[in-house]
């Protein structure tokens, strides 16, 4: 792979015809970009995870990628509530998620662990009644320096 | 059959041993979404999920369910459990995913009419 | 098992355009939590679901699910169809519940997406 690539989508919250649809384009960037379907795989989870989490609980939000010869990282930021214990909000099962986004299907404690298990390097920080920002890395492993030329 | 023929056949684990295992299993439903159960699950059936909230207590108990089998490992917090104890509702869980269970329970002779 | 032989073991109705019914089908997961979903491996699977709200097309598409079948006779929105039509994911919706569903194509020999842990 010889390309880079970047960009930004931009989340408003509670807009759910549109959410998700960010992480779906960005998979569709990726597959053309020729990745590897492992990988496109893991970083469009993820990205879906933390997707859905800013459309849930906050205003709005900006999803960002970068796309190197040797990793793809995203960065979510949004202006919501912000997450008072990150540690607890990582627990399998732990939710704050009202009785209606259940119902929709999300909100079940899977959003974060299921981000944390799909890539390589996560990192949050939030601020209470301010926002959070979470970034991911997944290296894409496979790809010698010889071939990404 | 009976809550326990299933726990035995299945190798469920018991969450609630306080509980009633000895209830008459008449159906199965499985389901993830409560208004789903509310609206659509009948008494004595045995509800699958992979949902651990604590509402699903209340929801099996004002439907007559006789029991919830939570899969995936799926833990249940502790608050379930404790509602579940108080309130009579039986809560095991299975290493499965929710359609080998179903599937099982299905041949079992279980139905969802 | 392909999704020609799945429709007919559900008596399923196919809303989507263009689908192959030759599509081999080799395992299935059941949920109506998309996060369950997503954190359990189901790639190249079939999804059962009672949802039908767009996201669960957005689901299918980012675990690469293989095909999805609605219960209890629930048909989404000419929007998510038109979403699974541009995702190339078929849809298939059928009055049995989501339990008979899976209790019957398991008798037919399909086995779960997810083993015994995840």
């Amino acid at each position: 792979m010889t390309k880079s690539s970047d960009g930004v989508f931009f989340l408003t919250g509670k807009d759910f015809t549109n959410a998700g649809s960010a992480s779906s384009n960005l998979k569709g960037i990726l597959d053309d970009m020729g990745i590897p379907a492992d990988i496109v795989r893991r970083a469009a989870i993820a990205a879906f995870e933390a997707e859905m989490n800013a459309i849930i609980y906050a205003v709005a939000g900006m999803m960002r990628y970068s796309i190197t010869p040797e990793a793809v990282t995203v960065t979510l930021q949004d202006m919501g509530p912000g997450i008072p214990d990150i540690d607890l909000a990582m627990k399998e099962g732990y939710s704050t998620a009202p009785d209606y986004i259940r119902e929709m299907g999300f909100g079940s404690g899977m959003g974060l662990p299921n981000i944390k298990k799909n890539t390589d390097k996560l990192t949050i920080n939030s601020v209470v009644g301010e926002g959070t920002t979470l970034e991911f890395v997944i290296y894409l492993q496979g790809l010698s320096p010889e071939t990404s030329g | 059959m009976k809550l326990s023929d299933l726990i035995e056949n299945l190798s469920l684990e018991v969450k609630t041993p306080e509980t009633d295992l000895t209830r008459e299993v008449t159906g199965g439903y499985v389901s993830d979404m409560l208004s789903d159960v509310i609206a659509n699950a009948k008494a004595g059936y045995v509800w699958v999920t992979f949902q651990s909230h604590l509402n699903i207590v209340a929801v099996a108990s004002l439907k007559g369910i006789c029991g919830i089998i939570m899969v995936n490992n799926r833990v249940p917090a502790r608050e379930t459990i404790l509602k579940a104890a108080a309130e009579n509702i039986p809560i095991m869980t299975s290493s499965l995913a929710a359609f080998e269970l179903v599937g099982k329970l299905y041949a079992l002779g279980l139905r969802c009419r | 098992m392909t999704l020609g032989e799945i429709r007919g073991i559900l008596g399923a109705l196919v809303i989507t355009q263009r689908t192959d019914m030759n599509k081999e089908i080799g395992r299935a997961y059941c949920a109506d939590l998309m996060s369950d979903v997503l954190a359990f491996s189901v790639t190249q699977s079939l999804l059962i679901t009672g949802l039908t709200n767009v996201q669960v097309v957005r689901t299918a598409d980012v675990a690469d699910i293989k095909a999805i079948v609605f219960v209890q006779g629930k048909r989404p929105d000419i929007d998510t169809i038109a979403t699974a039509d541009s995702k190339n994911i078929p849809l298939l919706v059928t009055n049995l519940s989501m339990f008979e569903t899976c209790g019957r194509l398991y008798e037919n020999g399909l086995r779960s997406a997810a083993g015994d842990t995840p």
